[in-house]
Parts: structure tokens; C-alpha cells; sequence
């Protein structure tokens, strides 16, 4: 079966018809980062770390449709230089303390930063106050390591049916916040079982009492590439692979 | 023979632990004195640099007055300026107090913490003034290279000291980065 394909960085990717170039290029194992984009999920296009050239414009990868004939470029050094950059912007507006945090080694903020051979924040550090709710028996919630990707918001949202979860404010100013009469997780609808007590990418949605049952050093991305990582998990998900 | 490397170290708002990393080199710290050696380093007891270092490492960030006159000093001296480990790279753990007003970090502290006896908080002319918040050295002076990691390894301090050495851009393969 033959399928229609786009150029990605010199090489062809066959693709169906409605898929995103995300979608495409992960089913052909090709990696394209990103953060806000999880296949379970309709895309957010938000976080723009999968931002890709297309035909010469800048183009989120994951709510792009792909169409036959498309010259793509996705890893090249001018892109990898800007979604190292968004990297380190996402870094110095929250507080992100690796050394003292649980997720630390399962992050894919971290892991991002990895594969993009982050080694400093470039920027001034904003140190932010912004509260944490350890108010729920069974989950916290440290807002200094939210990055907005909303798949909380998405997952309380669209499979949980609850609506826990919205972010308030608006830009620098944005904050992550509770449906709950006071405020508080405790006071939710949010059980640790919930999609959205799950999905946070970073160490701001913990279950609590499971933090350090791997040690720091063996870890998901103590062992491998998010590249490699991602390709594995996203293809799984979604059952994304062509004949 | 050529000249050896001069390298100078300090430990600003730091716990000493990259200074503990370093010297997990172990037996590789005898290969690595054959081309280089220490100039101001709390290692060496060495209080002010040289006229021109090479090589200075700098664990910590900036908590204090006298943390900012240290590292100004170094970045004077030093043609190469590192920042080490986390602390130097982010603020690192002693940058948690930034959110806390100093008056209260101070009055927890010294004056009405559990288990203070004789409250009162230190003024000695000699003590550095606190800064309000800590911050990472990139922010006071320019920085060439960034090794991070809580600590970064010794296998790290050993690949960038020899990759300088040798004359090459030092480059760290993606298993020794880390941020924690």
C-alpha cells in the first residue's frame, strides 16, 4: 500500500491522509521535540519547541496537517538554536531546581534540555513565588515547575470529566488553577487514578509517597535519548506505525 | 616541555560538593597535575589568583556581597571562567530562599526559629552583606563554559580539563549531562 509523502529533512515521510506532521514523522520514527504534544491528546501547539520550517515558514509540527510535496526541515542547527533557547526561557520563568526534584531524571522538561545540549539558562532567572498545594492526601501540586503545556487541563478536561484544572492570568502572570470552592486539590473532584493526576511532563503534578522508588541515576532519561524514549511511548500510544 | 596550566578554583554559595567531585578523580589527579597546576584554590589554601590564570572554576552562585567580589576577581584574572555544578549555573538549591523576603529568612533563622538560643542576628562588620536573593554567576560576569549537574562527575571535570588541554572545543557527550 502506497501512501503520499513529504521531504523531512532530506528524507521521505509517507503519511495518511488528516495526520499532522508530528504524527507522520513520529509513525516514521523520527523525532521532532516538543512538550505540550501528547498523542493522546488533541494538540495544543503551544509550546512551539516542534516548530518546523515548512516550504520556508515556521510551522508548528504537531497541529500542521501534512500534505504531499512538502520540503520540510525540522534538525538543523538554526531550529535546534531556537527550541534550545525556548528551552531556557521555560527554565528561568518557573523555579527549575533539578537537584531537589522528585521528577528529576523522568522530566521531559529535563530530558529536553538534554537532548538539546542545554548547559546553562542564558537568561536572567525570574524566581517567581508561586504557591504550593499540598493539601491533597494522595497529590501535589508545586506550581514552580508548571510550564502551561494545559494536558492537565486537557486530561481533567476531555477524559476525566472533571474540569480540575484551568490556567488563570495571562502571560507572565499566568498561573496554574484549581476548580475547587477554596482553591485547594483537596477540596476537588482530583483522584490520584484521574488521566490528569498522571500526565504533568514535569515534577508539577506529584503522587505523593512514590517519588524516589527508582533512584535518581537510574531513570528514564538517566538511560536513554527523550529522542528514543518519546519514538517508543508516542508509536505505542497511538498505534501510530505504517504497514 | 610546554608550560603547565594554571587553574584556579572557588567555592561561593556552594556546599564544596563539586570540589568533592573534583577530587573523585582519584588517581587521575596525578595524570592531570603532569599538565596543569592549582594557583588560588581553597585546595591549595592560595588566597588571591595570579596575575593571569588560565583556567578558573567557580561552584556556587551569589548569596553575598563577598561572593560578588570573588568571582569579579576571578573573572579578571582567569581567561577561562567555568561555572560549576548547578548552584553556579542556576542559583541551585540556595536559591529557594529567593522567595522569601531576607528579613524573614534572617528572623527564622536567628531570632524566632525553633531551638534559637541567645536570638539575635549577626552584624559583625566583617560578615558580607547578604544579597536579597541569589543569583547565578552568568548574571554578574560573563561566563565561557558551564559544566552542569549536582555535582558534575569526575569523569566530567576530566573530560573538560583535557579537552582543554589538548587544545580541543571541550564538548560533554550527552551521558554526562545531567542537572541533577
Amino acid at each position: 500500500m502506497s501512501h503520499p509523502t513529504f521531504n523531512l529533512d532530506g528524507q521521505d515521510i509517507p503519511f495518511s491522509e488528516g495526520q499532522t506532521l508530528m504524527e507522520a514523522a513520529t509513525a516514521a520514527g523520527v523525532y521532532i521535540p516538543h512538550l505540550c504534544h501528547n498523542p493522546e491528546f488533541t494538540p495544543h501547539g503551544s509550546c512551539k519547541l516542534c516548530t518546523v520550517k515548512v516550504n520556508g515558514r515556521n510551522c508548528s509540527a504537531c497541529t500542521f496537517p501534512a500534505s504531499a510535496g512538502q520540503q520540510v526541515l525540522s534538525n538543523t542547527r538554526e531550529l535546534n538554536d531556537t527550541r534550545r533557547a525556548l528551552t531556557q526561557m521555560l527554565f528561568v520563568e518557573g523555579n527549575h531546581l533539578c537537584p531537589g526534584c522528585e521528577k528529576s531524571g523522568d522530566c521531559l522538561l529535563q530530558a529536553t534540555g538534554y537532548h538539546l545540549g542545554m548547559l546553562n539558562s542564558r537568561f536572567p532567572h525570574f524566581f517567581p513565588h508561586r504557591a504550593v498545594d499540598a493539601s491533597h492526601p494522595d497529590i501535589l501540586l508545586d506550581r514552580d515547575r508548571c510550564i502551561f503545556c494545559e494536558l492537565c487541563v486537557r486530561a481533567s478536561r476531555d477524559m476525566d470529566g472533571k474540569n480540575v484544572f484551568g490556567i488563570a492570568g495571562r502571560g507572565i502572570h499566568n498561573q496554574l488553577v484549581v476548580n475547587s470552592p477554596t482553591g485547594l486539590l483537596k477540596d476537588s473532584e482530583l483522584t490520584v487514578t484521574d488521566k490528569a493526576a498522571q500526565v504533568c511532563p514535569v515534577g508539577a503534578i506529584l503522587i505523593k509517597r512514590h517519588g524516589f522508588e527508582t533512584p535518581i541515576g537510574q531513570r528514564t532519561f538517566d538511560r536513554q535519548d527523550i529522542g528514543t524514549e518519546a519514538l517508543a511511548r508516542e508509536q505505542t500510544a497511538e498505534g501510530l506505525t505504517h504497514d | 616541555m610546554t608550560e603547565k596550566l594554571t587553574v584556579a578554583t572557588t567555592s561561593l554559595a556552594g556546599c564544596f560538593g563539586c570540589h568533592m567531585s573534583f577530587l573523585d578523580m582519584d588517581e587521575r589527579l596525578l595524570e592531570l597535575m603532569t599538565i596543569a597546576r592549582f594557583d588560588r584554590s581553597p585546595l591549595t589554601d592560595i588566597k588571591h589568583c595570579s596575575e593571569r590564570v588560565d583556567i578558573g572554576l567557580v561552584e556556587g552562585g551569589l548569596c553575598n556581597a563577598e561572593n560578588v567580589h570573588t568571582l569579579r576577581e576571578f573573572r579578571r584574572h582567569c581567561n577561562i571562567l567555568v561555572a560549576v555544578g548547578a548552584c553556579a549555573i542556576n542559583g541551585g538549591l540556595p536559591a529557594l530562599r529567593n522567595h522569601i523576603p531576607l528579613e524573614e529568612c534572617l528572623r527564622e533563622a536567628y531570632l524566632d526559629g525553633i531551638g534559637v538560643e541567645q536570638p539575635g542576628i549577626p552584624n559583625d562588620p566583617e560578615l558580607p552583606l547578604l544579597l536579597d536573593q541569589v543569583h547565578p554567576i552568568h548574571e554578574v560576569v560573563v561566563v565561557d563554559y558551564f559544566l552542569p549537574g549536582c555535582p558534575p562527575s569526575a569523569d566530567v571535570f576530566w573530560k573538560f580539563l583535557t579537552d582543554l588541554a589538548a587544545g580541543r572545543e571541550p564538548s560533554l557527550p550527552s551521558p554526562m549531562l545531567h542537572y541533577d
